[in-house]
């Protein structure tokens, strides 16, 4: 892998993906699945079988040299995930199992703090169930209301509803920074500012903004920035809540047991500060000093070059399938990040996804756990092709002849 | 591992294309409603039954072409034959696509239709074609509406 290219050497990222040398049905692989979850890269895969086969114990525990090894190791990804999100301090940096669950911690304790009877919880028309159903399951125990900001055709959020949408019941804002079915990036700091001007802390789902753009929390000024390692070239079982400070410090804790507490009695328990206070039992420690190694490499490539190339892809993959009759994008937000929807007349994206798969090549065919952004657009479901890094042109050639053929197939 | 492309077979693609007994029935005896949570397919069946006898029967709704073709084919099958043989053509169809009958030698009742154990191989796709199957157990039964889930 060379990082001082201008543009990025995919030939030599590719062989860091075993993976993407493999035969599906006769044909080579043509992963274009990674926002369903990415692929890592062999230092990622190296890293945690060190950890696994050489070095592993539990963290946190005692004095013995193991332990302390793991817990440097351990807090050093942590690290990492500041760094990368540019977070004040790593105490901000909660480990998960991933943005659902970080949404659901947040739900639970900062939600069920805040939000009482009568009060309303703003979110937008495109997200993902994971930052939809846990605000259902607070709205229902508490009485809330959910509101939903409203997006146009093209798929972009109606921000001049902002004014009107966002009350003085508002407890909470939750917004989706990068669709994963549309592909809009929205432009969250703007969302923020209007939020904020009304004393309404935001939650951004990051988990297909990180793999695609810089993301600076603080810049951004957002409350809450959650995001899954898997879908950033990291390993599944790990994720990231981000959260300020002073939220965290004034939240309870959520789960009980072992490494959150201070000190326990039988009268009375004591919790540890952020972020042990939210990380209770023994956490996926292979798998967060792989998220710190999946954040080494692509930093090293370059969220501005990967953006780039992804970009070429996104541009050459619309302009080809767009130019098919019958064949509908849904999204054509002017800022668009790294994915691909469409939907083709006569071909249920079932068959579609199916017959793709013959081809050897991987997309999703569905409703990408967005059941209120198909139900917007009318269909049942759509076909996704989604870019990552170690993509090609030729690539994008293969997922259109073998779209063709799906077509000419159903004449 | 099979490959997906075989299922679309020029049967299957003929059938979705053209669906037989598709519309419904005014004055039904057993109607149900089918859906498949995890597609979005949806399908309305509409049955007249006689003296113990599926005397007609249609299906509406929208679907992938596996459940759509298999709506169109099993409306075929089962129309003229009596309740109960329904039943054990429905009871055959869901044996052969889970994989726990041979189409060769234990699903006698099936005929052509055995033109769906294909699907097997692809879990993803065994409920797209067992829709129509379920729904038409339910309406058997009496009930509105039936799920794959
Ligand atoms: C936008 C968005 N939010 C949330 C999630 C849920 O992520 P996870 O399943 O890793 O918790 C996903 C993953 O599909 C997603 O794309």
């Amino acid at each position: 892998m060379s990082i001082d290219l201008k543009t990025l050497d995919v030939a030599a990222i590719r062989r860091d993906f075993p993976l993407l040398s493999r035969i599906l049905h006769g044909k080579p692989v043509v992963y274009l699945d990674s926002a369903v979850s990415g692929q890592m890269p062999v230092q990622v895969i190296d890293r945690m079988t060190k950890y696994q086969r050489d070095e592993h114990t539990n963290v946190h525990r005692g004095v013995s040299t193991l332990s302390q090894e793991a817990t440097d190791f351990y807090e050093a990804a942590r690290e990492k995930v500041r760094k990368f999100i540019g977070a004040g301090s790593s105490r901000e940096i909660i480990w998960t199992r991933g943005t659902t669950e970080a949404i659901n911690l947040v739900a639970q304790t900062f939600g069920r703090m805040n939000v009482k009877a009568g009060d309303e919880i703003l979110l937008s028309a495109m997200e993902h169930h994971a930052n939809i159903v846990p605000w259902q399951m607070l709205a229902q125990e508490k009485g809330a209301t959910i509101k939903v900001i409203p997006m146009t055709d093209d798929g972009e959020l109606v921000l001049d509803s902002l004014d009107e949408l966002i009350t003085e019941r508002t407890r909470i804002l939750g917004v989706v920074h990068v669709s994963n079915v549309l592909g809009t990036v929205n432009p969250v700091k703007e969302i923020i500012a209007h939020a904020h001007a009304k004393g309404v802390p935001v939650l951004v789902d990051g988990a297909q903004a990180v793999p695609h753009l810089a993301v600076d929390v603080q810049d951004l000024d957002a409350d809450f920035y959650v995001f899954s390692g898997h879908k950033l070239s990291g390993p599944t079982g790990i994720g990231v809540l981000y959260g300020k400070l002073a939220h965290l410090e004034a939240m309870p804790p959520w789960h009980g047991g072992g490494s959150m507490i201070r000190s326990v009695t039988w009268e009375k328990t004591t919790y540890l500060p952020a972020p042990g206070k939210f990380e209770a039992g023994t956490p996926p420690i292979a798998a967060a000093i792989g998220l710190g190694v999946a954040i080494d490499y692509v930093t090293a490539l370059g969220l501005d070059r990967i953006a780039a190339h992804e970009h070429e892809l996104l541009a050459y993959a619309t302009e080809r399938l767009a130019a098919i009759p019958g064949l509908r994008i849904l999204g054509n937000a002017k800022d668009k990040a790294s994915v691909l929807s469409f939907v083709v007349e006569g071909i249920h994206a079932h068959d579609m996804g199916s017959l793709l798969d013959g081809e050897g090549v991987v997309v999703r065919a569905g409703h990408h756990c967005a059941q209120p952004i198909m139900t917007r657009f009318g269909v049942p479901a759509t076909t996704r092709a989604s870019f990552a890094y170690f993509n090609t042109r030729e690539e994008v050639d293969i997922l259109v002849s073998a779209v063709l053929k799906a077509i000419e197939l159903f004449k | 591992m099979t490959d997906p492309r075989e299922l679309y077979q020029q049967v299957i693609l003929e059938h979705n294309k053209k669906p037989r007994n598709f519309g419904k029935l005014e004055g039904c005896t057993h109607h149900a409603e089918g859906h498949n949570p995890l597609c979005g397919d949806e399908l309305d069946l509409t049955l007249v039954i006689e003296d113990g006898v599926v005397q007609d029967i249609k299906f509406q709704g929208s679907g992938c072409a596996i459940d759509t073709a298999s709506a169109s084919l099993m409306t075929g099958a089962v129309k003229g034959k009596s309740v109960a043989e329904a039943e054990a053509m429905a009871e055959q169809f869901r044996g052969m696509v889970r994989g726990e009958l041979d189409p060769a030698t234990q699903a006698p009742l099936l005929g052509k239709l055995t033109l769906f154990s294909g699907v097997k191989d692809l879990p993803s796709r065994v409920k797209c074609a067992v829709l129509p199957w379920a729904t038409l157990h339910a309406a058997l039964k009496g009930e509105e509406e039936a799920s794959t889930e």
